[in-house]
């Protein structure tokens, strides 16, 4: 029997992987082409056929009288070649030229992998490469899980020090408020992780890595509040309105802007303020820890706004609404939990003499400050003149985040 | 003009035939053809409703092609195999025994315990007992009746003997030559572990039997079908879930085996009465 490709599979059987030699030989011929498959495994001359029929694949037999080891010829069909017939690449496998607006066919398929026609509409409602991407998001993701620490290791748990029961109540209601706000850090981007088109997966890595950073961020401040004690602190009901009004904004970037840019940035200098006040080395090292975190997350943010507002001239409007729209949800509310405050006073006073609180009170008053300060600069940034910057930064939430 | 229409019969031996047939369905209609189907839950009862010229089309087990050839032709009339799928041709069955078995030849098969699939299954039981009688050769059968009145089409019966030979509760098992490989991979039988010792003749599976092969509605069903591409992303699916690459015409040559078998056992009658005694849909 004339053939154009002969294999020999030795020993091999289609229990222990024969197809795959079958089909590296079938690769590459047309349609019709026939391979010459020999062999010594008892059950190849029933295998073969079998595995050929599922395939779309013809067998022709030898000649009963053929004493050779040929089993078969498998002539080629066309099924193989059928079912890749319409097939795309999801776009370019890099980042550096993707597409603007990714189909919903796309979907599910790696980026820049063949994809077979057919398959779900996976419909991601942000799909807009202006909306999410920014071109730094690629660097940053691999920062970000290149700097992932580990809780148990990366603090000093065991520590023998010892605070006054006052100074370590400061330190229980501070964290309590902490991992108030890390929980919404959390639960805001892991909202819109689901949303993104996949085909801007550095955007989706990133996020995934910012909501396990808060995972840790919560579990060092809530085991640094249950490190001396059993109980945590207060929460305030204005505390967790402001919260709330974080969560329930469903808009990528408005989200985006008054978590990152406005909270989150405000954290940063919060996060500083704890280190240079902490009362102890769990404190103090969790701190810093959470502000590197903290740093990124602005980082980010920024960068996808400063691309959006260049392309949306509309987007500051916008910004703008929403911090109008928070401040109003807001108005009725007491802000900053008085017990956060009391108590971050208590940590820069390190102490109870008069002078002391005095002095406390200042530094409050000066991170306060510098946190307006900062939030002006980002706003700044993005495009809002300096007067604007600094009368939409007194309406952001007394609650910091 | 109203379009051309067909009442199609499909056997529900899997809820995947749902899938299949409204994916189908409403792949025929796009192209202009009024098809519908209805499900039954036994091969006997779609047969019947075909040549009582219930239904038009019946997609029908190579057990079921027989009988309704049989009483279609006790009441004088006919069915014509109109297609069948690419995978219906040209199968065989293979009756298997596990390595270590001093079984190395048909001829050493009498007396021993010989599993099957369910009563009704061609592939697994009918083919591959008329083959090893044909051989002069008598062995205990011990059935696996699961899924009967669906002509083997649950794999569950084979699959139970399968693993009864893996267990060295039978000497022997019988199955279609793509379950034994099958098996074989997914490991229900060890890959070293089975000698086959018989494989039956070619034969072929399932077609689709209609009742008037001129009509427009059937004429037109058959060039839909043959006209079908695995190039084509919407049937694709389908046709991966139904299990085929293409449909081919439908030939009727390939059904003597089981002819002989269902005759020798007494499963229908001449007429296409059922006859076997222990068959109960």
């Amino acid at each position: 029997m004339t053939a154009d490709v002969e294999i020999d599979l030795g020993g091999l059987g289609f229990g222990s992987g024969a197809h795959l030699l079958v089909q590296r030989a079938l690769a590459g011929l047309p349609p019709g082409a026939r391979v010459a498959v020999s062999g010594t495994d008892a059950a190849l001359g029933v295998h073969l056929p079998a595995w050929c029929r599922n395939r779309g694949h013809r067998v022709e037999w030898p000649d009963p009288a053929d004493r050779s080891r040929l089993v078969a010829v498998v002539v080629r069909g066309a099924a193989d070649d059928d079912r890749w017939f319409g097939a795309e690449r999801a776009g370019p496998a890099l980042p550096s030229a993707l597409s603007s607006r990714p189909p919903p066919r796309w979907g599910l398929g790696a980026r820049g992998a063949l994809l077979e026609a057919g398959g779900p509409e996976a419909r991601f409602d942000l799909d807009d490469r202006d909306l999410v991407w920014a071109d730094i998001a690629p660097a940053l993701y691999a920062q970000a899980a290149a700097r992932q620490w580990d809780p148990q290791t990366a603090v000093p748990w065991d520590d023998t020090f010892a605070l006054p029961p006052d100074v370590e109540a400061a330190v229980v209601q501070i964290m309590t408020y902490l991992v108030e706000n890390e929980q919404a850090a959390l639960v805001v981007p892991a909202r819109f992780i689901g949303r993104i088109h996949p085909h801007f997966r550095e955007v989706m890595q990133f996020l995934a890595v910012q909501v396990a950073d808060e995972a840790r961020h919560m579990e060092v401040f809530s085991r640094r509040a249950l490190l001396r004690g059993a109980e945590l602190g207060t929460s305030s009901a204005g505390g967790r309105q402001s919260l709330f009004t974080l969560v329930a904004e469903s808009d990528f970037a408005l989200a985006s802007f008054l978590l990152s840019v406005l909270g989150e940035g405000s954290f940063v200098d919060l996060l500083g303020f704890l280190v240079r006040h902490a009362p102890d080395p769990v404190t103090r090292r969790i701190c810093w820890l959470a502000m590197q975190d903290e740093r990124r997350h602005v980082v980010f943010g920024m960068a996808h706004l400063e691309h959006q507002a260049t392309v949306d001239p509309l987007l500051r409007d916008r910004l703008r609404a929403a911090i109008h729209r928070r401040h109003d949800a807001l108005a009725d509310t007491a802000g900053l939990n008085a017990d956060v405050f009391d108590a971050l006073v208590v940590l820069a006073a390190g102490g109870w003499d008069p002078d002391d609180v005095a002095a406390g009170f200042d530094h409050v008053r000066a991170l306060q400050q510098a946190m307006d300060q900062g939030r002006q600069r980002r706003l700044v940034r993005l495009g809002f003149r300096p007067d604007e910057a600094a009368a939409l930064s007194a309406l952001h939430t007394r609650n910091f985040m | 003009m109203a379009a051309p229409s067909v009442l199609m019969g499909a056997v529900a031996y899997d809820p995947k035939v749902v899938t299949i047939w409204e994916g189908f369905r409403g792949w025929l209609r796009d192209h202009g053809l009024d098809f519908d189907f209805v499900l039954y839950s036994h091969y006997e009862r779609q047969v019947e409703d075909l040549v009582a010229g219930r239904i038009d089309a019946a997609w029908n087990s190579p057990l079921a092609w027989l009988r309704a050839e049989r009483l279609a032709t006790a009441r004088g009339g006919s069915v014509q195999a109109l297609t069948m799928r690419d995978t219906d041709r040209d199968l065989t069955s293979v009756v298997v025994v596990r390595a270590d078995s001093p079984v190395h030849r048909v001829e050493d098969l009498p007396g021993r315990v010989v599993a099957t699939g369910a009563v009704d299954s061609p592939q697994a039981t009918l083919i591959p007992l008329g083959h090893l009688a044909a051989a002069g050769v008598r062995v205990d059968v011990r059935r696996f009746d699961v899924g009967v009145g669906l002509h083997g089409d649950h794999v569950g019966g084979e699959r139970d003997a399968a693993r009864a030979l893996a267990a060295g509760e039978v000497d022997a098992a019988c199955m279609i030559d793509a379950n034994h490989l099958m098996f074989v991979q997914e490991g229900t039988l060890p890959s070293e572990g089975t000698r086959i010792v018989a494989q039956t003749g070619r034969y072929d599976h399932c077609n689709m039997t209609v009742r008037e092969p001129a009509s427009d509605g059937v004429q037109l069903f058959g060039t839909l079908l043959r006209g079908m591409s695995y190039a084509d992303p919407q049937v694709r699916p389908l046709l991966d879930l139904e299990g085929l690459t293409a449909w081919q015409d439908g030939r009727t040559t390939g059904y003597d085996a089981l002819a002989e078998a269902v005759d020798a056992s007494g499963f229908y009658a001449a007429d296409g009465r059922v006859t076997a005694a222990d068959y109960r849909p």
